[in-house]
């Protein structure tokens, strides 16, 4: 069988973040994710893999380098106007400290990327988006908010981004800021003193379908060692490891959380993702707006649904979808094992007639018809806070 | 680690006994990290050497597995399907299947322990 080996170097052309170094010293398998030498996981000498790092943050607590995304800042006076513009999520109901879920999209309705939209000021908004799609999206912003008295910035490299996620993940945060992080609900934001730095931005936000936060932190590898280390000794007592893109991705997967270039993309428009309740087509204006009106009186001819697999098997990104007589009718945007739920789930497009729960549809698996069923979305809800 | 002396190695990571059992390497379960799934031939399935004769997949990827040689199949692993997680745990122990090897040697090819231990150590730095 063929084997993916870790490079002993960096490739040329293949971005680090400024915590490389540290990841590979952990002895983190190395994989490129869009351009980003990225730890996938970390070593099961050390207590990881993508299971355990998983389990660790749907019981606990793990640890990401994201810093891979990008961040855009928009500010002063029209920045508001300017993120209404692009953005299709309401951003004027968001109070300073407040964020959203969102999308930046194509004149057609289509995703140009999905978006974290933060307002960290009176007039000053933070988006952070893909890395993948980090030029692309600034010189999306930039190119569609010229007219708007707005400063674009991409402050991408700025930052050093780790995401503290699971229940004991505001505990382990809490440990080293004078930030009162009780106080901090979901999908807000707050600043302090962390590790002896001051005013640094804090959101509880993920990408894990868990409680958590996301801090910001200067990118020189100093600091960013440094502060890595401290959180994860900070987490010891409630079983903190450092967690890869593996674990992100199944961590997502289980909460029905779009990955562009699979769920979502420049063909794909909203009602066909199911992303209604972010796209508030009550706002006078926003790039698609218009293509979008006219999609949703034409109906939508594929539709993403949750399945899972009734027969032995594993749905892969890809595969195809076909009918109980063999017919194709869709693909899975993702599909892998789901270590949490246990069971292996996929999301994939289907035509509308076949996204009724419960219906059946075969998976094809390496030639052969492999049979799973059309389940409630998100597979994964974390049990409220009692 | 030292690999045991009682069987031969591919450059696939496949390991094959002088009576033809069948499995992967210590090398590879480190490699494909958490194995959830094992698909296997039936008995009576002719293979091929250098030929995929089933799958080893992890929660990340789908690996084929090569046949180290060529033979019929005479035995099937069955508890592989209920318990991929076994390779992980012994992968010289968790035996795939058992073939009836066609020409012994064929296996006068392969690399023998001390050779596949430097295989692995230069092309991994694991």
């Amino acid at each position: 069988m063929s084997v993916v080996a870790t490079p002993p170097v960096v490739p040329k052309n293949v971005r680090k973040t400024a915590l490389n170094a540290v990841h590979r010293q952990m002895g983190a398998k190395m994989v490129e994710f869009n351009g980003w030498d990225m730890p996938v996981e970390y070593p099961a000498s050390i207590g990881c893999g993508i299971v355990a790092e998983h389990m660790a943050v749907r019981t606990g607590v793990g640890i990401f380098d994201v810093s891979h995304m990008g961040d855009i800042r928009l500010a002063d006076r029209e920045a508001l106007a300017a993120v209404q513009h692009i953005s299709m999520n309401d951003a004027s109901r968001l109070a300073v400290g407040q964020a959203q879920y969102s999308a930046l999209l194509y004149q057609q309705g289509t995703f140009v990327d999905d978006v974290i939209v933060h307002r960290l000021g009176e007039d000053e908004y933070l988006l952070v988006i893909n890395a993948g799609t980090r030029e692309k999206d600034f010189n999306w912003v930039r190119d569609n908010t010229r007219q708007f008295d707005c400063a674009v910035e991409n402050l991408s490299d700025a930052f050093t981004q780790i995401a503290i996620q699971g229940p004991k993940g505001v505990d382990v945060l809490q440990k080293l800021t004078d930030a009162d992080l009780s106080a901090v609900k979901f999908y807000w934001v707050t600043r302090g003193t962390l590790c002896g730095l001051k005013n640094v931005l804090m959101g509880r936000t993920g990408y894990t379908a868990e409680d958590g936060f996301e801090i910001y932190i200067p990118s020189d590898e100093e600091t960013s060692a440094r502060v890595w280390y401290e959180i994860l000794e900070a987490g010891k007592e409630f079983g903190a490891i450092p967690c890869g893109l593996g674990a992100r991705n199944t961590l997502r997967l289980e909460g029905k959380l779009p990955l562009y270039g699979h769920e979502i993309s420049d063909t794909i428009n909203v009602w066909e993702a199911g992303l209604d309740r972010f796209c508030k087509m009550e706002k006078p204006d926003f790039i698609g707006r218009t293509a979008l009106e006219k999609a949703k009186a034409e109906g939508v001819k594929k539709t993403l649904v949750g399945l899972e697999m009734i027969d032995r098997g594993i749905a892969r990104d890809d595969y195809k979808i076909l009918d109980e007589s063999g017919r194709e009718i869709g693909y899975v945007t993702s599909g892998s094992p789901a270590p949490f739920l246990k069971k292996n789930i996929a999301l994939a497009y289907v035509p509308p007639e076949h996204a009724v729960l419960g219906t059946t549809v075969k998976v094809e698996v390496r030639g052969q018809g492999v049979r799973a069923q059309v389940v409630p979305t998100p597979f994964y809800k974390r049990p409220k806070k009692a | 680690m030292p690999y045991p002396t009682d069987r031969k190695y591919t450059k696939e990571h496949e390991w094959i006994t002088a009576d033809g059992t069948v499995g992967i390497t210590n090398y590879a379960q480190d490699s494909l990290g958490d194995i959830v799934f094992v698909e296997l031939p039936k008995v009576g399935t002719e293979i091929t050497a250098g030929k995929p004769f089933g799958t080893v997949e992890s929660v990340k990827a789908v690996s084929d597995l090569n046949a180290p040689a060529s033979g019929t199949v005479t035995a099937v692993n069955e508890d592989l399907a209920t318990s991929p997680e076994k390779v992980n745990k012994d992968a010289h122990g968790a035996w795939m299947v058992k073939i009836k090897v066609k020409d012994p040697a064929e296996l006068n090819a392969l690399l023998s322990a001390a050779d596949y231990e430097k295989f692995v150590s230069e092309e991994g730095g694991h």
